[in-house]
């Protein structure tokens, strides 16, 4: 017998959904045969901002575009401007925004494994991640003061610096933290019954990773190494690492690839903790920019644009800023459709959403 | 706090925050902040809440959903809002698709302010909003008498 398709609107305020995005799930029986979105839930218009804030003051609004990458969205930002004005940055400004960078991707990362746990309906093991997490926010309020938003960016460097003994102390943390997740990235990567929720599910193949613009953990777990920070932005020029990648293309490789990429981050701050050079932490900066700069960086959930226009006034004439999770959004439509609808929100949860990023 | 009589669930929603409020208060849920031994269970339903955390600003998108939220919650019921952006509408305030604060759509009792909000101010939030929701539970019962 023929079944008869139903829709069920799923969002935006609803139990198993992490932030406010709207979809139309069309079914047949249990099946998704086609996912509709639509999204707005969460849209500010701060580009617009540019017109009534300065080009100094815009650091603090840009950085609220998303609480999570809160760190490199002002980055960013500051690099944009830095290019377009000339600015060299002091070598431990550019080693100090590296370090916090990547501690926004380990607190980022724990984060998402939190949240697929509770997805996937293993509520201690998203307590677990979320208290590991709280190791990482303590070293954010002890270095900046703040714990998901610290503006420490400024146009010319950083505002505050690290000295020695903490780096050293953060270091040593860290290594407590690495000792940890070795036994919580065990039950994401080898427990059965966590296994049989991620194995073979929302498999996106490189091909469609590649045609609908997948970026970060997304189409790094589609086997395509495409990794912006090998650009060489921040200090990421004089570190030395590679770029994470796995060939299974399913929701247990995205995991996989985060659990890596958060091995690297500790690697990577230990690095730049050996690296770091004594010196000034910024430069004073003069003028108004003007020109225009694009900026690629990558957050922890993948690629991010930046780019500004300046008309040598105060104020930017544009700013755009294309977030990952707009990217991942076709890839994610593309992974829910003919899947059962008992696995909607963990997908939606493998390409780590950030809504308020993505609307702005 | 002693003589709380129920335990009062609680809802969160994201009107057009950064996010930065919303882990804050997911934050406040787990083992190291842990809001739940003040008597209080986190739920997604809004016909099972009692109290509605709401973080962000009203944008013309979500003012409905919002209105919605609130009206499908059960009486008495206590609103939360957390962080300057759902108090007056904060950085955002001047964005043309901010209206304002949570309270241009649906009455707010308790305010949180923060950018964003500290995990501890939260927790006396929701302490008070507690202590709120007791009160308002004691006014209807007495109406009924």
């Amino acid at each position: 017998m023929a079944s008869k398709k139903s829709v069920v609107p799923f969002g935006p305020q609803h139990p198993v959904l992490p932030e406010p995005i709207h979809l139309d799930l069309v079914l047949d029986d249990e099946k998704v045969v086609e996912a509709i979105p639509s999204i707005g839930f969460v849209h500010r218009g701060l580009e617009s901002l540019v017109k009534k804030k300065d080009f100094k003051e815009m650091q603090y609004v840009v950085e609220r575009t998303c609480g999570i990458c809160s760190f490199m969205h002002g980055m960013t930002y500051c690099e944009t401007i830095e290019h377009i004005m000339d600015v060299e940055v002091p070598v431990r400004g550019r080693y100090l925004r590296t370090i916090w960078c990547e501690m926004s991707r380990l607190h980022s990362h724990m984060l998402w494994l939190g949240l697929l746990a509770d997805a996937f309906g293993f509520e201690s093991l998203f307590y677990q991640c979320w208290r590991m997490r709280e190791q990482i926010l303590d070293m954010f309020e002890a270095s900046t003061g703040g714990r998901v938003i610290f503006s420490v960016n400024a146009p010319g460097g950083v505002l505050k610096d690290m000295p020695s003994d903490m780096l050293h102390a953060f270091v040593e943390k860290l290594d407590g933290f690495e000792t940890e997740l070795h036994k919580i990235a065990d039950i994401f990567l080898n427990d059965y019954t966590v296994l049989t929720r991620l194995k073979g599910v929302g498999i996106l193949t490189p091909e469609e990773a590649h045609d609908l613009g997948a970026a970060g953990p997304m189409l790094r777990a589609s086997g395509i190494a495409r990794d912006t920070r090998k650009l060489g932005y921040a200090a990421y020029g004089d570190l030395d690492f590679d770029i994470i990648t796995s060939d299974d293309c399913d929701s247990f490789a995205r995991c996989d690839v985060r659990i890596r990429e958060m091995y690297q981050s500790i690697q990577l701050i230990k690095q730049a903790v050996d690296k770091i050079p004594e010196g000034d932490i910024a430069v004073p900066v003069k003028g108004n920019p003007e020109g225009e700069y694009f900026m690629r960086v990558e957050q922890p959930r993948g690629e991010a644009i930046y780019y500004a226009k300046g008309n040598g006034t105060k104020f930017l004439e544009r700013i755009r800023i294309r977030t990952p999770t707009f990217a991942n959004i076709p890839a994610l439509l593309k992974t829910l459709k003919g899947c059962q609808l008992s696995d909607v929100p963990l997908l939606i949860l493998t390409i780590d959403p950030c809504i308020s990023c993505t609307e702005r | 706090m002693a003589n709380v009589s129920r335990s009062p669930w609680l809802l969160h929603y994201d009107g057009s925050s950064c996010n930065g409020c919303d882990i804050e208060v997911l934050a406040c849920l787990t083992p190291v902040y842990d809001a739940e031994r003040f008597g209080v269970v986190n739920t997604g339903n809004p016909m099972h809440a009692d109290i509605l955390l709401i973080t962000g600003g009203i944008n013309s998108q979500n003012a409905s959903v919002v209105e919605q939220i609130y009206n499908q919650m059960p009486n008495p019921k206590v609103v939360c809002a957390v962080g300057t952006c759902a108090c007056t509408g904060g950085v955002f305030k001047e964005c043309y698709n901010i209206k304002g604060g949570a309270d241009t759509v649906i009455p707010v009792d308790i305010y949180v302010p923060g950018c964003a909000a500290r995990p501890q101010s939260i927790i006396d939030g929701i302490v008070q909003a507690v202590a709120l929701f007791q009160k308002k539970h004691e006014e209807m019962k007495s109406e009924k008498k």
